[in-house]
This record gives C-alpha cells, sequence and structure tokens, in this order.
C-alpha cells in the first residue's frame, strides 16, 4: 500500500477507534487522537524527504490504484506530486497541531476528538486522491464535522448564524463543483469515462474539448471552487465562521481545507479547460483584487481579533487566485507555495487566539492590550505570525508573494501594482495596529498565564518552523512545484517562463 | 398456469393468513412474540428468493414476469417489511389492540407490493395497487383511540380512492384505444397507437394516478399529514416499500409499455419533478414536528428520484433503484430512532439534548439526516450522485436537463437547512428539559446498526448493489 494512503486513512481509523471507547476514558481519547495524527505526521514527512528517491509513474510518486466501481469510472488512485506534497506536508502538520492545542477543550471530548479525526482525514484523503470522485467524496466529509464543532463547541453570539451560513455556503459551492465534475466527466465517450485525473489530462491532451462545454463547465469550477476558497463576493462566510468555531476546527478550515479549491482549480480546471481558463482570467484577477483590497479594508475595520484574523486570510486567498488569473509558470508556482505557507500562517494565528481568547475571556481589540508581558511566548510568536501575514522576508509567504507579483505583473502592471498596495501598505496598517494594540500598552493582567511546559509549545513551534524553514529555503518545494506545474501550464497554452533567477533574488537580498 | 411464479408472494400470503391462525390460540401474554415468529418467516423468505433464477423467466406476454427488475424490488420490499414488524413490536404496547392483526395486514400490503413489482399488465397493476392501499386504510388508522390517526385515515382514504379512479379511467382509456392490457402487447402495437389522443389522454391519468403512491406532484398534498397521523410503523413502510412500488410501476408503464413514447413525456417528467422537489424541500423548512418533516422530506426525494426516471437512460433508472435502496435504510434507521425517542410527542424540540441522552441514537439520526441531505460518505450522496449522473448524460438531447439540474442542486442546498436544523437540535439546543439516559432495546439497537451499516457501505462502495441494480433495469427497454 502507498503511503499516502496511510496518511488519511490513520486519523479515520483513529476515529473509529475513538467511537469504541466509551466517553469517560479521556486520556486515552486523546492519546488516540495524538498518536493517529502523529504517525500521519510522520509518514507524510517520509513522503516529503523520500519524494525524490522514490518511483516515478506519470509524473506522480507513490501512486496507488485499483478498481473501486468500474462501472461508473470510479477508481481509488492516490499519487503525489509538486502540487500536492507541500500541502499534504501542511495537512497533516495542522491537524497535529489541532489535536495538540484541543486539550483545551473541557466537554465532550469524545465527539471532539472523533469529528476532528474525521475532518483532517477527509481533507488529507482529498489532497492525495487522483479520482475526482474521491477528491470530492473526502472534501465533503469534512463539512458536517464542521457544522456539529462549531456548533457545539464554537463561542460567540453569532454562532448559530455562523454555522449554517457556513454550511450552506460551502454546500453550495461543492454542488456547483459536483456539476462541473459530473458533467467534464461526461465530455468522454461512453466506454472510456473515467474520474481519474491522469486519465483524463491524457484524454484531453489529445482531444482538446470543444468550445461550449467549456463554457458551461469551467464557471461551474471556478465559482464552485470560488466559494469554497472565498473569493470576493461570495467570501462573506469566511470571517464569521473562523471567528465562531473552536480553535482547532478553524485551524484545520482556514488552514487546510480552504486549500482545496485552489488545489482544484490548479489540478483539474486549468488543464483540462485552457480555453475557458485564458477567458476567465482577466475577469478573476479582478475579482481577486476584490479579495486583497476589499476585505484587506474590512480587517482594518475589525473590532475582535479573530474577525481580523479571518478576514486577512480572506485577503491572502486573493494573492493566491492572483498567481492563478497571471496564467504563468512563476504565478501558479507562486500561488501553490502560498497555499502551504498560507495554511501554516492561518493554523498559527488562530491557534494562538484561541489559545489568548481562552485566558483573556475576550478577544475584542479594545480590551486586551499589555498582554505581551504576561505571556512572553505567545505574544511573540503571534508577532512573528503577524508580521508573516505582512509578507516579511524570512517566512514562507514571501516568496510565495513575491511569485505571484512577477507572474502577474507579465499580465498586467496595474493589477499586480494594486495587489502590493493592498500586500504592504493596507496588510500593514492591520496587522501592526494589531501587535500594537494586544501585546503593547500599559493593561494589567493579574489572572492570565503563559504556555508553561516545553510539551505545550510543540504545536505553535512546529508550525513556526514550516513557516520559517519553506521561507528561508523555498527552493525546497518550488523546484518541485515548478516541475509538476510546468505541464498545467503548457495544457493552458502560456509560454513557460524560467523562473530560476527568481528565487535567486530573494535570497541573495 | 405457472405458480413456480409466485413462490414468494404465496409464501408471504401464507404466512400472513397463519398468523392470524396462530394467534387464535397463542395465550395473551405471549401474543408479541407472534411479531418475531413473522420477522423469522420474513427473513427466510428473504433466503428464499435468492435461490429464484430471476434470467429464466423472460419478459413474455404473460401478467406477470419474474424479471431482474421483480426480484430486485421484491427483495427491497421484504428488507422494508422487516423492518416495519421489527419496529411493530417494539411499539406493540402503544398499538390497543390486534397485534397480530396488525402483522397480518402488513404482510398483506407486502404481498400487493410484491405483486406490484412483477406486474406486467394493467389490471395486474391495479389489483396490486389496490391491495396496497386498502391494507393501508387499515393500518394508518389503527390507533382507533387516537383522533390523529382517524384523521390520517381518512385523509389516506380519500385522497387514495381519488387517484385510484383516475388510475382506473386512465386504463379504461387505454384498453378503449388499444384493446390491450398487457404492456408488451401494448409496446409491440405502439406504431398504430402513437398517434392515438386518447391513448395519450389514458397513459396520462396513469402516470398522474401513480404520482399518488409515490407522493409526487400533482397528487402528493396526502403525505405530510398521513405520515404524522399513522403509527410510526406504518409511517416507515409508506416511506419505504408503498413509495417503491409506485416507482417499480411508473418504472414499467414507461419503459415496457410506452418505451417509444415515453421520449416526449420527458418534458412533463421533468416539470413534476423540477416541481416536486421544489414544493418538498420548501414546504419542509417551517416544519416542527419530526414525521411531518420526513412526509415532507419524501416529497423531495420523490422529485429527486423522478430525476433518473426523466433522464430516460438505463443509468437513469438504474440509479432509482439504488437511491431506493439507500432510501430504505435511511427512513428505517429514522424511523427506529423516532420509535425509541418520540414516545409521547413527534415535536423536533423533544429530541434536545438526545446527544447527551443516548449517543447511539443521536448519532444514528445524525448520519440519517446526513444521509438525506446528500453528504458523503452515506447512501444518500451516492444515489444523488448517480440521480445527477444520469440526467447531465440526457443533457446533450435535451438541454432542459442542465436546468432541472440546478434545481436539484438548489433542493438540496435548501434541504440542508432543515436537515441540519434537526442535528442541531440534537446537540445544542438550549435548556433540554429531559437528560435522563436512554436505554435502547436490543430489538431496535441491532437493525438500526445494520440500517448504519448499509448507508455507510451503500455511500462508500457502490460496486455490488449498482451492478444488481443495473442488472435489474436490464428488464426495461429505452
Amino acid at each position: 500500500m502507498s503511503p499516502l494512503t496511510y496518511i488519511f486513512l490513520l486519523p479515520i481509523l483513529g476515529a473509529l477507534l475513538i467511537l469504541l471507547i466509551p466517553g469517560n476514558y479521556k486520556f486515552v481519547i486523546r492519546c488516540v487522537a495524538l498518536l493517529a495524527s502523529l504517525i500521519s505526521l510522520v509518514v507524510a514527512v517520509f513522503v516529503f524527504c523520500t519524494y525524490e528517491t522514490s518511483p516515478v509513474v506519470h509524473g506522480f510518486h507513490y501512486v496507488q490504484q485499483c478498481a473501486w466501481a468500474p462501472s461508473v469510472g470510479i477508481n481509488y488512485h492516490v499519487g503525489v506530486d509538486g502540487i500536492n506534497l507541500g500541502l499534504i506536508l501542511m495537512g497533516a502538520t495542522v491537524l497535529f497541531a489541532a489535536v495538540c492545542v484541543s486539550h483545551q477543550v473541557k466537554t465532550r471530548e469524545k465527539e471532539f476528538y472523533l469529528l476532528l479525526l474525521m475532518m483532517g482525514g477527509g481533507i488529507l484523503g482529498a489532497f492525495v486522491s487522483l479520482d475526482l470522485f474521491f477528491f470530492y467524496f473526502f472534501h465533503e466529509f469534512a463539512l458536517v464535522p464542521t457544522f456539529i464543532m462549531i456548533g457545539i463547541w464554537g463561542k460567540g453570539e453569532d454562532k448559530n448564524y455562523a454555522t449554517f451560513q457556513i454550511t450552506l455556503y460551502l454546500s453550495i459551492g461543492a454542488l456547483l463543483v459536483l456539476l462541473g465534475l459530473i458533467a467534464l466527466y461526461l465530455q468522454l465517450p461512453p466506454p472510456d469515462r473515467t474520474f481519474d485525473i491522469v486519465a483524463l489530462t491524457d484524454y484531453f491532451k489529445e482531444h482538446p474539448m470543444a468550445e461550449a462545454p467549456q463554457r458551461i463547465i469551467f464557471p461551474l469550477l471556478l465559482f464552485g471552487f470560488g466559494i469554497l476558497v472565498s473569493l470576493w463576493p461570495f467570501h462573506t462566510w469566511a470571517p464569521l465562521g473562523y471567528g465562531s468555531a473552536p480553535t482547532a476546527t478553524a485551524m484545520v478550515h482556514a488552514g487546510v481545507l480552504k486549500k482545496f479549491g485552489l488545489y482544484g482549480l490548479i489540478r483539474v480546471a486549468l488543464p483540462l479547460m485552457p480555453d475557458e481558463a485564458q477567458h476567465w482570467a482577466n475577469i478573476l484577477s479582478l475579482l481577486c483584487l476584490g479579495n486583497i483590497l476589499y476585505c484587506g479594508l474590512v480587517a482594518m475595520r475589525q473590532r475582535n481579533l479573530n474577525l481580523l484574523i479571518g478576514n486577512s486570510s480572506v485577503a491572502h486567498m486573493g494573492f493566491a487566485f492572483l498567481g492563478i488569473a497571471s496564467l504563468s509558470l512563476i504565478g501558479i508556482t507562486g500561488t501553490v507555495l502560498i497555499m502551504v505557507a498560507h495554511g501554516f500562517l492561518a493554523a498559527l494565528t488562530f491557534s494562538l487566539s484561541g489559545y489568548l481568547r481562552d485566558e483573556a475571556k475576550t478577544l475584542e481589540i479594545d480590551e486586551l492590550g499589555g498582554l505581551l508581558r504576561k505571556l512572553p511566548f505567545i505574544g511573540a510568536v503571534m508577532i512573528i505570525a503577524m508580521l508573516a501575514g505582512c509578507g516579511v522576508p524570512g517566512f514562507a509567504g514571501f516568496p510565495g508573494e513575491v511569485l505571484v507579483l512577477f507572474g502577474s505583473w507579465q499580465r498586467s502592471e496595474m493589477i499586480a501594482g494594486l495587489a502590493v498596495w493592498g500586500a504592504l501598505v493596507i496588510a500593514g496598517v492591520y496587522m501592526l495596529r494589531a501587535i500594537r494594540n494586544v501585546w503593547h500598552g500599559d493593561k494589567e493582567w493579574p489572572a492570565i498565564a503563559d504556555v508553561s511546559t516545553l510539551w505545550r509549545k510543540i504545536p505553535y513551534s512546529l508550525l513556526l518552523i514550516g513557516l520559517i524553514l519553506f521561507g528561508c529555503f523555498p527552493r525546497l518545494l518550488t523546484d518541485k512545484i515548478k516541475a509538476s506545474v510546468a505541464p498545467v501550464v503548457r495544457m493552458v497554452g502560456a509560454e513557460a517562463i524560467e523562473m530560476a533567477p527568481v528565487t535567486h533574488v530573494h535570497i541573495t537580498k | 398456469m405457472n405458480f413456480s411464479l409466485l413462490t414468494l408472494e404465496i409464501a408471504v400470503v401464507a404466512l400472513a393468513l397463519g398468523l392470524i391462525l396462530m394467534d387464535l390460540w397463542t395465550p395473551p401474554p405471549a401474543k408479541r412474540k407472534l411479531g418475531w415468529v413473522a420477522v423469522v418467516g420474513l427473513l427466510a423468505i428473504l433466503g428464499l428468493s435468492f435461490t429464484i433464477h430471476s434470467d429464466s423467466v423472460a419478459a413474455g406476454t404473460s401478467m406477470l414476469v419474474q424479471d431482474g427488475l421483480a426480484v430486485f424490488f421484491q427483495r427491497l420490499f421484504l428488507i422494508a417489511a422487516i423492518f416495519v414488524l421489527i419496529m411493530a413490536n417494539e411499539t406493540a404496547s402503544r398499538l390497543s389492540m390486534g397485534i397480530a392483526e396488525f402483522h397480518a395486514i402488513v404482510l398483506m400490503a407486502l404481498a400487493g407490493m410484491m405483486l406490484a413489482a412483477a406486474a406486467n399488465d394493467f389490471i395486474l397493476l391495479f389489483v396490486a395497487l389496490e391491495l396496497i392501499s386498502i391494507s393501508f386504510y387499515v393500518l394508518v388508522s389503527f390507533q382507533r383511540a387516537r383522533l390523529q390517526s382517524l384523521e390520517a385515515g381518512v385523509k389516506y382514504l380519500i385522497q387514495s380512492a381519488l387517484s385510484a379512479a383516475i388510475l382506473v379511467f386512465g386504463i379504461a382509456l387505454v384498453f378503449g384505444a388499444s384493446n390491450q392490457t398487457n404492456f408488451v402487447m401494448l409496446n409491440s402495437e405502439s406504431a398504430a397507437l402513437d398517434s392515438n389522443k386518447v391513448y395519450w389522454l389514458g397513459i396520462l391519468m396513469v402516470l398522474f394516478g401513480l404520482t399518488f403512491k409515490i407522493s409526487a406532484f400533482p397528487l402528493q398534498v396526502w403525505a405530510p399529514d398521513v405520515y404524522q397521523g399513522a403509527p410510526t410503523p406504518v409511517t416507515a413502510f409508506l416511506a419505504t416499500g408503498s413509495k417503491a412500488a409506485g416507482f417499480v410501476l411508473v418504472l414499467r408503464v414507461l419503459f415496457l409499455a410506452i418505451p417509444k413514447l415515453a421520449v416526449h413525456w420527458d418534458k412533463f417528467l421533468m416539470l413534476t419533478s423540477a416541481i416536486t422537489i421544489l414544493y418538498g424541500n420548501l414546504c419542509a423548512i417551517p416544519q416542527r414536528n419530526l414525521k411531518r418533516l420526513l412526509g415532507y422530506s419524501s416529497i423531495a426525494n420523490a422529485g429527486y428520484m423522478l430525476l433518473g426516471v426523466a433522464a430516460l437512460n438505463e443509468s437513469g433508472s438504474a440509479a432509482v433503484l439504488y437511491y431506493l435502496a439507500g432510501y430504505l435504510f435511511t427512513l428505517a434507521a429514522a424511523f427506529l430512532v423516532i420509535c425509541v425517542v418520540m414516545k409521547d410527542s413527534d415535536d423536533v424540540a423533544h429530541l434536545a439534548g438526545l446527544g447527551r441522552r443516548s449517543p447511539m441514537l443521536a448519532g444514528a439520526l445524525t448520519l440519517v439526516m446526513v444521509s438525506l441531505a446528500g453528504i458523503p460518505p452515506l447512501a444518500g450522496f451516492l444515489g444523488k450522485f448517480l440521480l445527477l449522473r444520469a440526467l447531465i448524460e440526457h443533457g446533450p438531447t435535451n438541454p432542459a436537463c442542465y436546468w432541472l439540474a440546478f434545481v436539484a442542486v438548489a433542493g438540496v442546498v435548501i434541504s440542508l437547512y432543515y436537515y441540519f436544523a434537526v442535528i442541531r437540535v440534537m446537540y445544542w439546543a438550549k435548556d433540554p428539559p429531559d437528560l435522563s439516559a436512554i436505554t435502547v432495546p436490543s430489538g431496535i439497537a441491532i437493525p438500526l446498526v445494520v440500517c448504519v451499516l448499509a448507508m455507510i457501505y451503500l455511500g462508500v462502495y457502490p460496486g455490488t448493489v449498482l451492478a444488481s441494480a443495473t442488472e435489474a433495469v436490464k428488464a426495461l427497454k429505452f
């Protein structure tokens, strides 16, 4: 069996095991959850480290394929290439970190860990799948756990509204995607019909899809996936949902699940429907300015730290879309890097704000202040994360954003210019202001304690390591991403632009 | 006459009569055990159904055919009846009297459904439907002391009689136009009948009458009232068995009697489907009574299944069969939970705190709602997936399919709201009135686990059941 199968199966098996343990064995339940997610992370690290030396099938490593329902063209097919390699590593890390920080949960632990592992296993399954059926299937797997977790353990007055809003939005997006994927599958002649991504890509390479079906299917996928990634103006579910969600849910959702839509666009929509991708690229780049500028300005006005982080995470998604809209090798490579970087970043910020919420009992920025004296570790990490959020070099977000801006510049200078303004100026303003208002100042906090043991610092440190590692050595990822994005870009028909010098620019800076 | 075609039906009727006779000699305290005799008997008949070689009998001009389609549905009905009898055993104390009669009448309705599955003639179709309907008149109003049950019985009687009248009028017109009642003979004479307006009107009235059984527009109004008022096991049988019987007849009429005409009916079917989906889902939103909510949901689900019929292709009909199989286990699980939890009232608010009172029941009901909403990894998702696939496959011949697919998706999104509201009440409703733990009797727990496993199996691994559904619809012509 491919190690990729273990990566998503272990959390799901862990969840099933937890189902059988009586609810009052809380320690055992937590141990099972930690162990399942830890082994999954270890396997993911193993896959990342041995990626280059493993055998290659059709450009994918660690491939496992077997028939599942041949009459409908469904196969179990997993594999990893440069595009999902980083996402799998990031997803497994975030899941483990989310389980670690969940010691704050003190009610109904059994259900909590069960749902969290289902959610994490589901999304990891979506990232390793090379069959559109399972790709969709595993993503939807996470919808119900999200709903129940926000409902039971969520916080805030708008909790009920938030649960339904996030569920309905995500379902609309997912169902549009489902329609698009089924229509895509039906483009093949009856005997060859398959949901296998590799087979579909090969087929459409030989027989490009006709104009008319592209015109229907591409917008379905673009807006379906777009809603899942909170593309402006379909983003309103995200800040409120994350603001109300329990810490672990927000980490996994904002960090990992949200990348599903971007991944789907790069993996499916762009290579299979190149004509419409060219056609929609300009509209998409305008919409992502909506994310970057509009949501940036909205984030500036927030008085609640979680809503601020939520809005800033929506704004970051604008950069990821901008790279896709550039349709260039360099831009899409940057998008994939941003996806990984933002996964670590979003999980880190939500885990820290969750800690803060539990300690300070509020996240209203006006009521906070002067916390750095009491919370040196949490505060320092949060300040680092916030600086990483405004694109400071040394963190993984920076090389990603630079690559995206280079890619986007070739398409339209004006849009790239506006995006830079949004990223540097607007993000700088709200992040620095939040740092000042939350951490500095002379407010006294008697009953508040920092993370005490080394053990408790692990989840934050892991996420920070990911951020710094890929920030200082982006070529660990970009070389692999580039090799896998190049065929996608070739299918879209844009000229491949050599990008090696760009990473040097950053490293020697 | 070949009695071997009727083996299963004869066995069921014999079991029913045997139960009534046994009731005479059984002392009152032991009477409730008779239900388990019936369950065991049905399990044996279900086993027997696997020894019947369906392919040995080709669809001829006989009144009754024992083809793959018939056997598939007969097994479905047998499984449904087993769950219904189990529920009846567990809720026997709530049925005022005559528990043996109750079981016997359920078996009679089952015999009607099994005949309907094998009907190859309008006469047998009508007889089978009447056997089902008349059994249900009694079953729906079985709790004679309960006003709601009586009200539901009267409503069911009146609307069922109306639909039967329309149906039999349609059959008369068909016979008048063609001198035939046999499906295969009608098809062979289709060239002469295609332009006959009376014949068309007859077929239209037959389909109109059948929408009552599947609770689709325009004869869907009865479903919520009757679902709410009828005893819970009866509601379960209406939702799983009776609806499936309606669908097998729709499939047989459309694709055996008039396969060549059916292409002209796709707009009618699509419109019916769209209205049914929207009506069911929109009306379900404000419902507070769980059984009533499931009544509206059953209307919406009839609409989804009509998508597969409207697709007019083999994969569409196979998807309908697959969906019905998934729907059977989903609703059986729902009503098993309702049997235990909803003792005094069917109000959704009554579920408050169920997540703490009985994690097992709450978990099962959550999975039911998730499956009905069509979310992986459960049966409802795969069913909807196959239906949509079949519908979009038909798209190139009729672009209206794409719009219908959007209506279906809109319906699914609306339905999430009310299905998930039930989940919310179970897990995080404010101030649950009662937090005492509920003990689940093993008579409920075991079938419930079976249902949940079947839901997951059908949602994860479509292979075997889909293959048998595809094999079954080979009996039809497209």
